[in-house]
């Protein structure tokens, strides 16, 4: 129930965001009947409609995990992003070896067989994504 | 007659070696997907979906490979559904139901198979059905205009939210969010950046590919890390496979019958395969002379979610196909390819480019055959890849979702955007906010706008002139009805539970 009040904040707050930004959008000179702004008007409105509206009829049922697990998936996000930001200078297999390896250890943990399946994984995807499928990957940047 | 001359030129499409071995390699992979739970085949299409086109196929190619998958995970579901009593996808969640308990009483195998062809009966009649059908509804198509064409998008988006979810509102949050975000980038009318908080790497807009690839498979890769792939591989044992005369004999009138009510479930926009599978058990329950054995490993239990699920599958694609508007959450994925090949769906598919319309339909055919080869006597190799575990899928799912989407567009802002995804993916579930209405807001939104857009131009402004066809007052009252009439359906639709492991 705590849960989806402050999911209905959230929603009122952005969908706000997003209708006030709506009124920035820049008009054509040479508009329609609607025009540009409009229909995210009416998104934004409804939106807003729905955060009120869960704020009031909450329903949440679900079993949220323990803090534990929220640093988990920080560190898989930490992880996917370097990936995102190394993928180009350093290449495919270096850094795939890497968020495999954190992301096997997390599923599983169990360093000796989170260290196999992630250098398996990066070595043996690049092989088929790069000569199997022609993805055009660099090795090592 | 049109029907066989279309057919054959759909046959000298899907004939060639590369149609047929993309089919089979398909099939394969697509029921592969389709059995491992978590990987269901919205989430399985989404991410080969960059795969596929980086290896630079024409569009028949690429739609004759994703249908291939899209069916093929369809029959997987059932899997380890029967295995494990854990559905491998949400639409083969019923059968569980008879399919576990047929498992528990050492009738696997049985199941296996009986399954394998009801899936087969359902698929393939509802090929059929495919066949004969959209034809007819593309010529209907073409008395839409824009007004109708609004209508119809609404409609879409109040059946999907109405029935699929539990919570309207949610739904109807996930459908404004994925429409908001559609109207990220430049404005079709005037070419004006909206909504880009000046960002320039926004002016394109969101890909849906990025949105579809985040909130299916990433999103998946935080559940698992949640759940520490609790849920997966447990040895299973599998006897001698036989082939269950009697029980398929004995289900003949329930495949059908779950054929049928699958087949008009999959047509509604929005609806999609789970309801399908749903309506078909609960239809068949209570038609059948021994409906309280349901439950319990009654074979006509397996057979009934079956035929409709995969029915349903066949019957989502016609809505898809002449109207553009995807039936469930798989085809909204599949509309997405459609859409980055350049191919608008729609009447004048049919008109303009028959050779893929055809083509598809009769690699759809083959492809149901291969599927019933590998289904029934290959089972035993899909039992097997069930007990790939967690910590090396996962991981292997993330490897080739980046791989995929960075190839295609080698911005590592996409990647980031994906991940965002990924984790907005993740809440949402645990919110209860259903995803795919999302999807099919970021793919549908720009259309949406502009048919309003255009209708507003023909009609000068006036708002009246949404409700001014009769065909646009039917969508307009199908779409309220979709959306309110579950309200009052809660307790008929309520999904029965799994039987406990």
């Amino acid at each position: 129930m705590k849960a989806d009040r402050i999911f209905g904040l959230g929603v009122i707050v952005i969908a706000t965001f997003y209708l006030y930004h709506a009124t920035l959008i820049p008009m054509g000179f040479l508009s329609d009947p609607v025009g540009s702004r409009t229909f995210p008007y009416i998104i934004g409105g409804v939106s807003l409609l729905c955060g009120i509206l869960i704020c009031i009829f909450t329903d949440t049922i679900t079993n949220w995990p323990e803090l534990k697990v929220y640093g988990k998936i920080g560190i898989a996000i930490l992880a996917m992003y370097l990936f995102a930001i190394t993928l180009r200078p350093y290449g495919f297999i270096v850094p795939s070896a890497i968020v495999a390896v954190i992301l096997s250890y997390l599923i599983s943990p169990n360093i000796k067989k989170a260290v196999i399946t992630g250098l398996s994984l990066s070595i043996g995807l690049f092989l088929i994504l790069n000569y199997g499928l022609g993805l055009g990957l660099y090795a090592f940047g | 007659m049109d029907l066989v001359a279309n057919l054959s030129q759909g046959f000298a499409v899907a004939l060639t070696w590369s149609t047929l071995l993309l089919a089979v390699s398909g099939c394969f992979a697509g029921t592969i997907i389709g059995s491992l739970p978590g990987l269901g085949p919205s989430n399985g299409v989404a991410i080969l979906i960059p795969l596929a086109f980086s290896l630079g196929l024409d569009a028949t190619e690429v739609l004759v490979l994703m249908t291939s998958v899209y069916y093929g995970a369809m029959y997987g579901g059932r899997i380890s559904s029967i295995l494990l009593n854990i559905p491998g996808d949400e639409p083969a969640l019923m059968t569980t139901l008879d399919g576990y308990p047929m498992a528990k009483q050492g009738r696997a195998s049985d199941a296996l198979v009986l399954s394998g062809v009801s899936s087969f009966v359902g698929a393939f009649l509802a090929t059929i059905g495919l066949m004969l059908l959209a034809p007819l509804l593309a010529r209907v198509a073409y008395l839409f205009g824009p007004a109708e064409y609004f209508a119809l998008y609404l409609l879409a988006f109040c059946t999907l939210g109405g029935l699929a979810s539990r919570n309207q509102i949610k739904a109807a949050l996930a459908s404004a969010a994925g429409l908001g975000i559609a109207m990220i980038g430049l404005d079709n009318q005037t070419g004006l950046p909206r909504l880009t908080f000046g960002e320039l790497a926004l002016m394109d807009g969101v890909d849906f590919l990025v949105a579809i690839v985040g909130l299916f498979a990433v999103s998946e890769i935080f559940i698992f890390i949640e759940s520490h792939g609790k849920d997966t591989a447990i040895g299973v044992k599998l006897e001698k496979i036989t082939i269950p005369v009697k029980d398929i004999v004995n289900s003949g009138l329930t495949m059908l019958r779950g054929t049928l009510i699958g087949f008009v479930a999959g047509i509604l926009p929005g609806a999609g395969a789970s309801l399908g599978s749903f309506l078909a058990y609960m239809g068949e329950k209570t038609l059948a002379k021994d409906g309280d054995t349901f439950g319990t490993g009654n074979p006509k239990g397996v057979a009934a979610p079956e035929a409709g699920n995969n029915a349903a599958a066949g019957g989502a694609l016609v809505p898809m196909l002449t109207l553009g508007v995807p039936g469930s959450g798989t085809t909204a994925v599949l509309l997405a390819v459609l859409l980055t090949l350049n191919i608008t769906p729609g009447p004048l598919l049919f008109e303009e480019r028959p050779e893929v319309v055809w083509g598809l339909i009769a690699s759809l055919l083959i492809a149901n055959i291969v599927l019933l080869v590998m289904n029934v006597p290959m089972v035993r190799l899909f039992v097997k890849v069930l007990s790939v575990p967690p910590y090396v899928l996962l991981p292997g799912i993330a490897m080739i979702a980046f791989g995929g989407i960075y190839s295609l567009s080698g911005s590592s802002h996409d990647l980031i955007l994906m991940v965002i995804f990924g984790l907005v993916g993740y809440f949402c579930r645990k919110l209860g906010v259903p995803t795919v209405p999302i999807i099919l807001g970021i793919l549908l939104g720009n259309n949406m706008e502009d048919n309003l857009r255009r209708a507003m131009i023909i009609s000068d402004g006036d708002w009246t002139y949404l409700f001014s066809s009769g065909i646009s007052i039917g969508l307009w009252a199908a779409a309220i009805g979709g959306f309110v009439a579950p309200l009052f359906l809660r307790n008929l639709l309520k999904k029965p539970k799994a039987p406990s492991q």
